[in-house]
């Protein structure tokens, strides 16, 4: 039966790895991703997990690492954060356009400078558009629950991409929650045998990383869009499948009060849970306010969010991003960008905070509601504001 | 007349209590002031880590850079203001590991600045991984059973490169380590000097007293740093004795000194200035 115990969100998915009988660990420590593969090592030492951790100098290398055991057929897992992920940034797309099944834990963290090692989402936005199956977990139970849907999600013969899982860096990779393991029988052919279909093997030799001249590139870029945008139903299922056998079910975006609402708040990560604090005082008070936090980020749920915030008249977007020169926040620029076709639009408006680990109380979430929809009910001047920033 | 305490921050120092960088700090402080290098003359660049939080702890221009990435910074900097006094705090996994490959080109390049890398044979700041230069057998929370690879040996790696100044300090012999700092900020060319440094947190073998049980100082010993084969052998010498010093130093001209560009003075302090430019082109 599964177990109830008191875990660091980051112990959580090196349970989760072992779960699911990782071959190759390759990674760079780097705060405040560093628990989970200092834990992955303890395991491979005390023969916990019969894999083999290498330990490399630096993310480009556990990245490249990374596809090459993924290529030769080992199910090949590694972590990160901040700079480390933006140091392995070309060879991220080199693992999704090679098709590899690499799954990878991010401690999402600020990126330099200032040089900051807390908090934020500006490591895996600026990486967003590498081609890899990108999810958000925002406590202990999601991160290990994630993980291990992980492995099936890439590894799935209709998917074949790499995975990357997100959490927020000390947040949620350092607090020690209540969650429930799952015990290695329950899991029992819940993530098959790993069988990469095309690994280099000098018996059926393959050619990976050729080279494409200009007419054939376009082709296989389009190719590559087409196959990650095709992985939503596998990723919906095996979701499913997850809540089926094991009660916790989980879903591209998720909806915290759906009831009848003029005010949508839209988040994605840990942040929203405290949001949810706020939208209680708020609904107590008879306000019409409800939330609605994405899940799944890449492949972008654009149906489910048009759905989501359809017949809605405010939308709020909260992002932990600035995109410097740009728009504001990601999530509200995708936002804007699946709905600008749709007859019925809402009035969006755009906050940021929480950059470089600052906290943000249910106070400052129901401030910025309250402020987002005075600002709707007059006319934008700005895209964004920025919540609690001293000018 | 420049003193160390013009070398001093407010900024609050963070570093355990006994932390070996303390005493590279102080050395280089006390070498600055004895060269009467005052701090606008002085260019301090850091990578990510212990070590390279050195700069924020000094009153001194300053770059904290990029973790690895402290060497290609610091040349260009050299190349585009040659009347720069640079000095890079690294540590070993820094400058060997993450940085190696800028290490070895700064050393093939002979740019003119000072490299002091904190060695203290573990990544400090990330809580005690093994770096470079761990030993085999050393055990972390990586490596249970102990590291499997042959340690990184920064002398020789320098050597084989020709680097003209490879020298060794003790972050505990304070004076000594001042000297050679002295040396390579005197020294025309690429210099470095890896400082042996406790880590107290993280490294329980390399210690204070381990240090000083074995360390010799090369310069009370009759031997010369002109001769490269015996620095060869020198930087192979570790165990029950660690020499320490100046293990090779060997005058050769700079990257800046070979640039014909630079020769008029540095690239900064130049105008924009095309019109002898247009005249030729008017001649072809
Ligand atoms: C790209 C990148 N990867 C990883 C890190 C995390 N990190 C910071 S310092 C460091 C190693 C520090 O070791 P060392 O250079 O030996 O310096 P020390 O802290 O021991 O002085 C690491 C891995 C980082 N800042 N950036
Ligand atoms: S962890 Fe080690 S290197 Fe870092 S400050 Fe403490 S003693 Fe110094």
């Amino acid at each position: 039966m599964s177990r109830r115990v008191g875990m660091e969100a980051s112990f959580a998915i090196a349970e989760a790895v072992k779960l699911a009988e990782a071959e190759v660990v390759a990674a760079y420590p780097i705060t405040p991703q560093t628990h989970i593969v200092e834990r992955l090592s303890e395991m491979v030492a005390d023969g916990e997990i019969d894999a083999e951790f290498i330990c490399v100098e630096s993310e480009h290398s556990a990245m490249s690492a990374c596809v090459g055991s993924s290529a030769v057929g080992a199910r090949t897992f590694t972590a990160t954060a901040g700079q480390g992920l933006e140091l392995m940034h070309e060879v991220l797309f080199v693992a999704s356009s090679s098709r590899l099944p690499i799954v990878m834990a991010v401690a999402n963290r600020a990126l330099s400078g200032p040089l900051n090692v807390w908090g934020d989402q500006s490591d895996v936005m600026a990486a967003r558009d590498c081609g890899w199956i990108q999810y958000f977990a925002e406590n202990a139970q999601e991160s290990f629950d994630l993980t291990l849907c992980a492995f099936k999600i890439a590894e799935d013969p209709q998917v074949l991409f790499p995975v990357m899982l997100n959490i927020d860096g000390f947040f949620v990779s350092h607090v020690v929650e209540p969650l429930y393991l799952l015990e290695k029988e329950e899991l029992e052919g819940f993530i098959p045998p790993y069988q990469y279909p095309f690994p280099l093997d000098p018996r059926r030799p393959v050619t990976m990383g050729a080279f494409a001249p200009p007419v054939l590139c376009t082709e296989t870029r389009k190719a590559l869009e087409v196959a990650l945008q095709g992985t939503r139903e596998t990723i919906l299922r095996v979701w499913k499948e997850f809540g089926d056998r094991f009660g916790r079910s989980y879903k591209p975006i998720e909806t915290y009060r759906t009831e009848d609402a003029d005010t949508i708040l839209v988040g994605i990560g840990c942040y929203t849970e405290t949001a949810s604090v706020a939208i209680d005082t708020m609904r107590a008070r008879g306000e019409k306010v409800v939330m609605v936090h994405l899940r799944l980020w890449r492949p972008f749920p654009f149906p489910e969010i048009r759905a989501a915030l359809q017949g809605a008249q405010k939308v709020l977007v909260f992002d932990r991003c600035i995109i410097l020169g740009g728009p504001g926040g990601p999530l509200c620029s995708e936002i804007k960008s699946a709905l600008y076709g749709e007859e019925k639009k809402p009035k969006i408006f755009n906050f940021i905070g929480g950059l470089g680990g600052r906290d943000i109380t249910p106070r400052q979430f129901e401030d910025m509601i309250a402020r987002g929809r005075e600002i709707l009910d007059s006319k934008v001047t700005v895209e964004y504001e920025t919540i609690g920033v001293r000018e | 007349m420049v003193t160390a305490a013009d070398f001093e921050s407010k900024t609050e120092i963070k570093w355990c209590p006994g932390c070996g960088n303390f005493g590279i700090l102080a050395a280089m402080k006390d070498a600055l002031a004895k060269l009467g290098l005052s701090p606008e003359k002085v260019l301090v660049i850091s990578g990510i880590g212990q070590a390279a939080k050195t700069p924020e702890f000094m009153q001194c221009n300053m770059f904290h850079a990029l973790h690895g990435r402290a060497l290609p910074l610091a040349t260009a900097a050299k190349i585009a203001n040659h009347n720069l006094k640079i000095l890079v705090n690294t540590g070993d996994g820094d400058c060997y590991g993450e940085g190696g490959n800028h290490f070895m080109h700064a050393v093939r390049r002979n740019i003119d600045l000072t490299v002091l890398a904190h060695n203290n044979m573990v990544y400090g700041l990330t809580k005690g991984q093994a770096s470079p230069t761990s030993e085999r057998g050393t055990i972390t929370r990586v490596h249970q059973h102990g590291v499997i690879m042959e340690p990184f040996n920064p002398l020789a790696v320098a050597l084989s490169l020709k680097a003209g100044f490879v020298a060794r300090g003790f972050s505990g012999r304070m004076e000594h380590l001042s000297s050679i700092i002295q040396q390579a900020l005197q020294y025309n060319g690429f210099s470095l000097i890896d400082v042996l440094q406790p880590c107290v947190s993280f490294n329980h073998v390399n210690t204070h007293r381990w240090y000083s049980e074995r360390v010799y100082e090369l310069e009370k010993e009759n031997y010369s740093p002109a001769d490269y084969m015996q620095a060869m052998v020198k930087a192979q010498e570790w165990g029950n004795r660690i020499p320490i010093g100046i293990v090779y130093k060997q005058d050769k001209p700079s990257f800046t000194d070979q640039v014909f560009a630079l020769k008029d003075g540095p690239l900064v302090d130049r105008t924009y200035s095309p019109e002898p430019l247009r005249e030729l082109l008017k001649e072809l």
